[in-house]
């Protein structure tokens, strides 16, 4: 194996070995989303007409679940091993600086895309949700996880403590996934909000995946990918410049 | 093993080396120079720069300035290559808890590009008795276990050169003696080793030539012989009775707890002198043994310079 398939493969096995935190853990938070708020507004709130309220939130769920899990596979992986000073074993190989990169971010999609997929085929059991246009949602999914991932990893070079990278979580990625569009249309909100809602990169990635389900949107798909896209570039470029750089990793 | 050696090009060389952690002087122009196929010490007190200097070799640590070369490949702009020839234990004793010690060191393999390694994984787990807990949890292994895995990892890739820092702090005398009968004879199939240890002893017994670190700077650099032989003294140590020197010896000489007598001579002619003058003042020499240079008191002479 090459060692960029070595890195990759011990990611995998890293949230793999420990499934039931971080997999099936964050299908049923996501679970308990859905029965809590599809049971208060399901006969209340129709966002798109025609749609169950539970059928409309189970897209954003599950989308919100992959990035969030994305998220905390980079960000952990690379601070339990600074912490632990494990990390030396992955700096003292001739690894590349874009094997490191693409290693961590293809796990993160990997497991960001196992849990959604988790959290979707477990309420549908429940719930009538159209198949997806699978080209358009994997293309938002993917990207959706890479950006996370990418953010991940950046929240891991930084940070060099565990609450450090919690702030980074609770007051930078949950605020942003809650503030996407996941529970409501952004187009229910008063025009101001709606203006901001457009500059979360988030919202693009929740909207562009429900498009796969419903075909309907509050932004056209296409612009939609080409922004979310836009997103994964530029973070990757500034996550590679730090990892060429060392910051925080090689003193 | 076989080790890929390219002629008169150095194992390790630096020129220049400086590193500053805020207003600590880590390293201050370091110059050194280890040929392929050494057994090389490096000493010196904590707080020297003999992690500095390793960590800049392994990559593991960026210089203010100079430059650090691994079999001719600079560590910065050809770290790859570098990397690839150079194996080192760190210091800290860290390992992931997620793996058994087989899965590590496939692992670490893996990371050097390395396929189908299965059989020199299997023999340097033999060689350091790792075999039987090939299969347990890195969790479960006792600290001196954990230590043998760093060893292994370090040595997975066969790497032409082995920086050893501190391999021996906090292990038993049994894997301590393993450990050196596998570094001697990774040594003399031609790889070059260098070592860290306070345990001068083991320094003075395996390496052919020294380096000694203080404040960042290098004191010493020569073969262990020259360093032993440029030694101040032979001693002698005595039992007297009565307890009671001739006047013109008793400024070279030192007290022991045990009510011996320890007497610096400055060359082994002086010696006989040294006796004939005891017996000469009625003192009776019941225990005598005369105490070689050792790397400690030479180690402590250079240290205690200004």
């Amino acid at each position: 194996m090459t060692g960029f398939q070595t890195l990759l493969l011990k990611e995998l096995l890293r949230f793999w070995k420990v499934s039931f935190q971080t997999i099936a853990a964050p299908i049923l938070t996501a679970l308990l989303y859905l029965l809590v708020f599809s049971h208060v507004l399901e006969e209340r709130v129709q966002v798109y007409p025609g749609v169950p309220y539970s059928a409309f939130l189970i897209p954003g769920l599950a989308m919100m679940s992959l990035l969030q899990n994305a998220f905390a596979n980079s960000s952990s992986s690379l601070i339990q091993s600074k912490v632990t000073g494990n990390i030396v074993f992955i700096l003292l190989p001739p690894l590349s600086h874009a094997e490191f990169y693409w290693a961590y971010i293809i796990a993160a999609v990997v497991r960001g895309v196992v849990v959604g997929s988790g959290v979707f085929l477990v309420t549908l059991l429940g719930s009538h949700v159209p198949m997806p246009n699978l080209l358009w949602a994997l293309a938002f999914a993917v990207l959706g996880g890479g950006i996370l991932g990418a953010l991940g990893l950046i929240a891991g070079i930084l940070a060099e403590k565990f609450d450090q990278l919690a702030a980074f979580q609770n007051f930078i990625v949950v605020p942003l996934t809650f503030l996407s569009g996941v529970f409501y249309s952004v187009h229910s909100l008063p025009p101001f909000w709606q203006a901001v809602s457009h500059l979360n990169p988030f919202f693009y990635m929740i909207d562009g995946f429900r498009h796969a389900f419903f075909g309907v949107s509050d932004v056209a798909p296409a612009l939609s990918l080409a922004i979310v896209g836009g997103c994964f570039a530029a973070l990757s470029f500034a996550c590679l410049a730090l990892i060429r750089k060392g910051h925080k990793l090689r003193h | 093993m076989s080790v890929e050696v390219v002629p008169g090009v150095p194992a390790i060389e630096v020129t220049g080396l400086s590193k500053r952690y805020g207003s600590l002087q880590a390293l201050d122009g370091v110059d050194l120079c280890v040929q392929a196929g050494e057994f090389f010490a490096l000493l010196g007190p904590n707080g020297a720069g003999k992690t500095t200097l390793i960590s800049i070799l392994a990559g593991l640590a960026r210089a203010d300035a100079g430059a650090a070369r691994i079999q001719g490949h600079d560590v910065v702009r050809d770290y790859r290559a570098a990397r690839r020839s150079l194996g080192v234990v760190p210091q800290e004793l860290v390992f992931d808890p997620f793996f058994t010690v087989r899965e590590t060191l496939r692992f670490q393999s893996g990371y050097f590009g390395l396929r189908h390694n299965d059989a020199w994984i299997d023999e340097v787990m033999a060689r350091l008795d790792l075999a039987p807990k090939a299969d347990d949890n890195m969790r479960s292994l006792s600290g001196g276990m954990k230590r043998r895995v760093l060893v292994a990892q370090a040595l997975v890739h066969k790497p032409p050169v082995i920086i050893l820092d501190e391999p021996t702090a906090g292990v038993d005398v049994g894997l301590r003696q393993g450990l050196w009968q596998f570094v001697s004879q990774l040594n003399r199939d031609g790889h070059t080793v260098v070592l860290t240890t306070h345990y001068l002893e083991e320094a003075e017994a395996l390496c052919g030539r020294v380096a000694m670190l203080k404040q960042g700077r290098v004191v010493a650099l020569d073969t262990t012989a020259n360093l032993l032989q440029g030694a101040s003294a032979v001693r002698l140590r005595m039992v007297l009775s009565p307890d009671v020197l001739p006047p013109a010896l008793e400024p070279l000489a030192q007290r022991q707890p045990d009510g011996a007598v320890v007497l610096a001579v400055h060359r082994h002619a002086d010696v006989a002198d040294v006796i004939v003058a005891i017996r000469a003042a009625g003192t009776v020499i019941e225990e005598l043994r005369i105490l070689e240079p050792d790397l400690e008191e030479v180690f402590l002479q250079i240290m205690g310079r200004p």
